[in-house]
This record gives structure tokens, C-alpha cells and sequence, in this order.
């Protein structure tokens, strides 16, 4: 809570303090939290409600998780009472028993595997699709707007819709793909069936997904390089591929960097895809973390211990990835 | 807690009127019993969630709701049709927060010991939801008692049979549908061979491999010894027997995903002339242009294994939600929905079977040809353990099966790791 009150005020008290924060910069912190309650109620008044509305929907649940996460509570054993029924609570506190199981399990490591080769190969074609698209857009050429709006469809589509079509289209006995496949003389493949094909499948239905968004941000990154380093760099007869690696990659760092974070995040718990296209299956083989983590969670009698406790294992990873990331573009000069 | 106190009140006397009228066995504290005098003058709004198809099956339950509503006046009921993959765990998640259940849910046979135990279910012994408990399957009512208390009523019952296209099966020479696992293989191959479309299609799923299993004697469960013994070797012989089938080309290798949807596809379009299913599908098998004759659909019981033929005891029944505000008129609903007269209209419009033995005698029953097919064959039904971790049993054995399709598995080895899987899920069984 410290932590998010203390980013909270610095944002909405920043812009306003202005110049005279120079003034105030000896002065020790928490006369500077009172100097800025003091001056600036008005802006925390505005921000209060923000703030009990994210303890309220964050905070809680994460703190409530994390708690969970360290019992063996489960459906059966949280008290409750029910008209007549009356459910007395005897879920214990547990320690670190069932982070321990989880981890020592190879289905976690097995998991976290795919979840990992999944992550980087649908981001990385996200992002080279997605580049390659844009380069090519932000060219002038005939009926350009036609061509932004229909590569950006696939965004548009609500995720589970998409599922839902990409599912039938692999279907292996009524399915476009093996419809064509057959009509050409070629044997069908059971797309879903099969450990190989249906992750192949599943990574494709989720780069078909996430091009879009990745054009799009690229695009914005492209258009706000300056035409001028590229004439420049013709000038001095640099050849198409150093103008690309020395102003275009450059140029687009600041871009790539949010994106290529968010995609990852994103993709490691894109959780409707698998679920919608596979439902994890054959066997588990496509499960990914958050998918596995949701079926401990709901199938039969729920376990909240076990679930939380994969819900915090994934979110550490998450805030692992997020930091390195971070000092790595820092130590590049990025301020990020 | 304040709010149970009345309805315990009103359970009390609802005990006493039904112990007065029955001379049952319950014993009841005495109480002002005016609530119960007149049913027809109970009043409330309760909401029933219903799982049935909603195009092919929800009207003839919408029928029957506002001929409850006639007889019953100052109740309504407000009907939301819930698709059954999720109804569960949509009752357990609303169950559990306390807001958003249903008065009434149509359960299936398997939920509902796990609702019980999990405290979300009225218990209904010495309401007026129970009417001639004797009357009753003995199969689909053991599905209703969870620790010697009765939880629900049983609205209908089913299993698996196999459906067939008597076409198909005559151009390939046989008449008569096959007896045993072994005939099914002969008979598959012949369709085969003679007509060019598959024989048989499987369908991937835990619940569609049990009459295999059944057939030789296995099980999943000794709940008796409190025994895990899917790892056994007739257990083992049935995954052969499946493995054969598909290996031998009596049926084809089945899609995993779709798996149901695309076997019911082949048998309507005629693309495979036999499958396993049960009665909720007739309606929509009736649909497919093969069978628009309706007289082209066979329907026999499950090919028998190397011990005996059976199949599991599937089936629906009708539970209360314990946080219920109207458990009176819950209980009268309840009721109404399971007297003879419903069953036999749910029989003879939608071909769902009977939990009541006196339905099977009226003629509504008698006249629909799919029912009085199916009774016979419901003597095969085999009860499954109706334990609250019945229903996690699935998810390993499932797997397993996908593993032996895609060729991933052999039979012994899937069926250790099922066993080892069920370990963690049976705490304290051996």
C-alpha cells in the first residue's frame, strides 16, 4: 500500500509542484509528504477514490491470494453457512507446503517450458510480423487505409470469437484446412489431436491475434522518425538494410521496448486462446501456466490454496521478467 | 443465520403435514403448521435453472412451468436456461459467494453428491419435494442420498446404448445389431468393406470409455474397500479392446477435439454407421437426413465385454439450493416436476426416460418408441460410486485416452499414470 500511495502522490503532485520542487528538495521526506498533503489537498482528495477503488479491486485479492496461497483452505474446508447448512471453517495456515509441491512437481517445470517457448515464439513473430507489416504500410502506396484497416481486423475480433472460428477451421474431419488439404489430394491432419500440430496451431491462432496490435504500435513508432536521417543516410549512400539497422531500429527502441513487455506479459497468460482452441489438450500437452492453474482451481471441489499458490508463482515470474527487463534497457541508457 | 430460522420453522411444519397425510417415519417438533395447509396458496418467485438443450428440449419445460404456474398461482418461476458444461461450476461459483443462485438447479447424477458436501443443497427428507420415494429407479435415486440424507429428486435417467444406422448395417449384411465387443469389430470392418463409410465412431471422453471398461469386469473405484482400482487388468484389456478398435480400422482414429460433436456429425450425415450414446441425443440425431425415416435408427445395448454388458447410470436430477428464499415454493416445484404425469410428458415429447417405474406403464410412455427401446437396455446401467470427487475422475482418464489415440500412450502405461493421478485426488485411498 506504502509503495502505491507514495507513486500515486508523486504523479498527481509532480506536474503542479513544478518549478519550486528545486526548493523543497532538502527538506527531509516526510515533510515533503506534509508539505504536499498541505499544498496540494485538492489533488489528493481527486486522487482518494482512485486509490480505495484499487485497494478495494487489487489490493485485496492479492493480499487475500497470497494469504490462500500459504493454507491448504479448498472449497470444502472455508466456513460458510448456507440456509440450514451450516459449513464451519477449518482450513489451516500451512506454510510454504504447497509452493513447495508446485515446485518440486515436474508438471510445473513441463509448464513452465511451453509457457516459455510459447511466450517468445508467438512474440517474436508478433513483433518481426508485426514490424515487417508496418514497414511496408508506412510506404506510400494505393488504397493504403484499406490495407491498415483489414490487417487490423483480427483485433477487432472478440478473442473468443476468433477461437471459436480458428477451432472449427482445424477440426479434423469437417475443417476448411483439411477440407483443402483433401480436395488437392493430400491426407488431413488432426490439427487439435496431435502434441505438435496443436501447439503449432494454438501459436498460430495467437500470432494471427497479436500482429495487429504490434503494427499498429510500430506504425506510431515509425511515422515519428524524422524523414530526414533517412534522406541524410541516402545521401551518404548508406544501403537500404544500414538505414534500417542504424535509424529505423533505433528509432523504434523506445516503441519495441513497451511493446515487446506488454506482448510478453499478455501472451504468458493468454489464457482464452489456449483454453478456447485446445482446452489444454491432447491430454495437457498445450496447457499453458495460467491455464493449468485455472482447471486446478475449477474442476470438482475448488482448491484455493492451490490455485493461489500458482496465481503467485506465475505473478513472481511476471515481476522477475518485468524487473531484468528493465535494468537491461537501463543499462542500454533507456530511461524507462 | 436469522434467516434460517423461519425456514426451519417452515420445514418443521412441512414435515409434520407430510408425516400426518404418509405416516412416514420422520419425526417433527411440533409447529404452527398453517404455512402448509393449503400448497396451492404458497407464494414466491423462484428461479430454476435448467440444463437441457434449449432449442430441441427447453420448450416442453417451459410447457410445464406455466402448468405448474396454473396450479400454483401466486408462484412464479423464472426459467434460465444454463448450457450443462458450465452449469456446474456456475452453481458452485454462485453457491459459494452466496448471491446469483438458483432456487431450483437441474443437477446431474454425478454434481450432486459434490454439492451436498459441499453444503449448497437443501435436504429435502420429509418435504414435500419427495413424493413416493419407493416409486423410484434405484439407480437414479442412490444419486440423490449423500451420507444417509436425501439431496435431490431424480428427474430423468439415462446411459449409453449403441445407435446404429440399420441401413448402413443391412448393406453390410448384418440384421441385427452386435452383441459383443467382438461382433462390433466384425460388423464395423463389414460396413467398412461393403459401403465404404466408417463402422463405428468413437468418441474421446472418460464417460464413453466406461462400458468398455464395465464390459470386462473393471471399474474406476472400489468404494467399499475405498480402493483405487483403475489400474487393473481388466481394466487394461478394455484400453486394449479400444486400441484395437481404432487400430484395426473398425473405427477410425477420432478426433480429441470435437470429439462428440464429430461423431454425432458422421452418424447424422451417415458417414459412420454405428456410435455409443445415450438418450439426450435422440432429438438431435432425428435431426440428421439419415434419419428422417425415423424407423432407420436402431438402438441396442452396449456390446458386451468378455464379463458382461453395462454401462454407466447417467441422468438428471432436481436439487434446492440451501440459501433459497422461497424453499416452500421450491419444494412444491420440485414435486410438481417429478410427478408422473411431467415424466411421462418430458418421456413422450423428448424421449428422456423415466425415473418413476409406474411412468414406464402409462401410455404416454408406452407410446414413445425411443423410451420403451431404452428401458430394457437400462437394466445394464451400471451406478457409478456418487462420491463429491466423482466428478474429478474424469480429467486424468481423459487425458489418458487422448494419449492412447495420438499414440502417445500403450494401455498399461496410461492406466498407471491415471492410477497414479487419482492417488492425489482420493487423499487417504489405497
Amino acid at each position: 500500500m506504502a509503495l502505491s500511495t507514495g507513486r500515486a502522490a508523486g504523479t498527481a503532485s509532480d506536474p503542479a509542484a513544478g518549478g519550486d520542487a528545486r526548493g523543497r528538495r532538502h527538506r527531509g521526506e516526510r515533510g515533503r509528504l506534509r508539505g504536499s498533503l498541505h499544498r496540494h489537498w485538492y489533488a489528493w482528495a481527486m486522487v482518494t477514490p482512485v486509490l480505495v477503488v484499487m485497494a478495494v479491486l487489487i489490493g485485496w485479492p492479492l493480499v487475500r491470494g497470497v494469504y490462500l496461497s500459504l493454507t491448504d483452505a479448498t472449497e470444502a474446508n472455508i466456513g460458510r453457512t448456507i440456509g440450514v447448512n451450516v459449513i464451519p471453517s477449518s482450513y489451516e495456515f500451512v506454510g510454504f507446503d504447497n509452493y513447495v509441491e508446485i515446485l518440486t512437481s515436474d508438471v510445473f517445470w513441463d509448464k513452465l517450458l511451453w509457457t516459455v517457448v510459447w511466450t517468445v515464439v508467438c512474440v517474436g513473430c508478433h513483433y518481426g510480423i508485426g514490424l515487417g507489416l508496418a514497414m511496408m504500410l508506412n510506404r506510400k502506396l494505393r488504397f493504403r487505409s484499406l490495407y491498415r484497416v483489414l490487417l487490423i481486423l483480427p483485433w477487432a475480433v472478440p478473442a473468443f470469437v476468433a477461437a471459436f472460428i480458428w477451432r472449427y477451421l482445424y477440426n479434423s474431419d469437417y475443417g476448411v484446412i483439411n477440407g483443402m488439404l483433401r480436395a488437392v489430394g493430400l491426407a488431413g491432419v488432426g490439427w487439435l489431436d496431435d502434441p505438435t500440430t496443436a501447439k503449432l496451431a494454438v501459436i498460430a491462432v495467437n500470432v494471427w491475434i497479436g500482429v495487429p496490435f504490434m503494427m499498429i504500435a510500430v506504425l506510431g513508432g515509425l511515422q515519428s522518425i524524422p524523414k530526414e536521417l533517412y534522406e541524410a543516410a541516402e545521401v551518404d549512400g548508406a544501403t537500404p538494410w544500414q538505414r534500417f539497422a542504424q535509424i529505423t531500429l533505433p528509432g523504434l527502441r523506445q516503441v519495441s521496448s513497451t511493446v515487446i513487455l506488454l506482448g510478453t506479459i499478455w501472451t504468458f497468460n493468454m489464457f482464452p486462446i489456449i483454453f478456447l482452441v485446445t482446452r489444454g489438450g491432447p491430454g495437457s500437452e498445450t496447457e499453458i501456466l495460467v491455464t493449468y492453474a485455472f482447471r486446478e482451481a475449477f474442476t470438482g471441489v475448488r482448491d484455493y490454496s492451490g490455485s493461489a499458490a500458482w496465481g503467485v508463482i506465475i505473478l513472481g515470474l511476471l515481476v522477475v521478467l518485468a524487473l531484468a527487463y528493465r535494468r537491461t534497457l537501463r543499462r542500454q541508457g533507456e530511461v524507462w | 443465520m436469522r434467516r434460517a430460522l423461519p425456514a426451519a420453522a417452515v420445514v418443521a411444519a412441512l414435515a409434520l403435514a407430510v408425516s400426518a397425510c404418509g405416516g412416514g417415519s420422520e419425526t417433527a417438533a411440533p409447529a404452527p403448521a398453517q404455512s402448509a395447509a393449503d400448497p396451492s396458496q404458497i407464494s414466491g418467485e423462484i428461479t430454476w435453472w435448467d440444463t437441457t438443450r434449449p432449442d430441441s428440449e427447453g420448450p416442453t419445460f417451459q410447457a410445464l412451468i406455466k402448468q405448474f404456474e396454473a396450479a400454483y398461482p401466486k408462484i412464479k418461476v423464472k426459467y434460465v436456461n444454463v448450457p450443462s458444461d458450465q452449469a456446474q461450476n456456475q452453481f458452485q461459483t454462485a453457491a459459494q459467494a452466496g448471491t446469483g443462485a438458483p432456487d431450483v438447479i437441474r443437477s446431474e447424477v454425478a454434481w450432486t453428491s459434490q454439492f451436498a458436501s459441499l453444503g449448497y443443497l437443501q435436504p429435502l427428507d420429509g418435504t414435500r419435494a419427495l413424493d413416493q420415494q419407493d416409486d423410484f429407479l434405484p439407480g437414479p435415486l442412490s444419486s440423490t442420498k449423500f451420507q444417509d440424507k436425501t439431496y435431490a429428486v431424480p428427474q430423468v435417467t439415462d446411459t449409453l446404448a449403441l445407435i446404429y444406422n440399420k441401413r448402413l448395417l443391412k448393406e453390410a449384411g448384418h440384421e441385427e445389431a452386435p452383441k459383443t465387443v467382438a461382433e462390433l469389430k466384425q460388423v464395423a470392418l463389414d460396413v467398412k468393406a461393403k459401403t465404404g463409410v466408417n463402422g463405428l465412431a468413437l468418441n474421446v471422453d472418460s464417460y464413453f470409455l466406461l462400458p468398455f471398461i464395465y464390459g470386462e469386469g473393471g471399474d474406476l473405484l472400489d468404494v467399499a474397500g475405498k480402493k483405487i482400482v483403475v489400474d487393473s487388468p481388466a481394466n487394461v484389456k478394455a484400453v486394449e479392446t479400444v486400441a484395437d478398435l481404432i487400430s484395426s480400422g473398425a473405427a477410425p482414429k477420432p478426433a480429441t477435439t470435437d470429439s462428440y460433436a464429430n461423431a454425432m456429425t458422421a452418424l447424422k450425415d451417415g458417414k459412420a454407421a454405428m456410435i455409443y450414446n445415450g438418450p439426450w441425443a435422440l432429438s438431435e440425431i432425428h435431426q440428421g437426413k439419415e434419419f428422417a425415416d425415423k424407423s432407420n435408427l436402431g438402438i441396442a445395448p452396449v456390446p458386451a465385454g468378455s464379463v458382461k454388458a453395462g454401462a454407466p447410470t447417467g441422468g438428471w436430477n432436481l436439487a434446492i439450493y440451501a440459501g433459497s428464499k422461497n424453499l416452500d415454493a421450491s419444494y412444491e416445484f420440485v414435486r410438481f416436476m417429478s410427478t408422473v404425469e411431467a415424466q411421462g410428458k418430458i418421456a413422450k415429447e423428448l424421449g428422456l426416460l423415466p425415473t418413476r417405474t409406474s411412468a414406464y406403464s402409462t401410455p404416454e410412455v408406452q407410446g414413445n418408441a425411443d423410451v420403451s427401446v431404452f428401458k430394457p437396455i437400462m437394466d445394464t446401467a451400471v451406478p457409478r460410486p456418487w462420491i463429491p470427487e466423482g466428478g474429478q475422475l474424469f480429467q486424468p482418464l481423459l487425458e489418458g485416452y487422448q494419449a492412447l489415440v495420438s499414440g502417445q500412450s500403450e494401455p498399461a502405461e496410461l492406466l498407471k499414470k491415471v492410477d497414479e493421478q487419482y492417488h492425489g485426488i482420493m487423499k487417504g485411498w489405497s
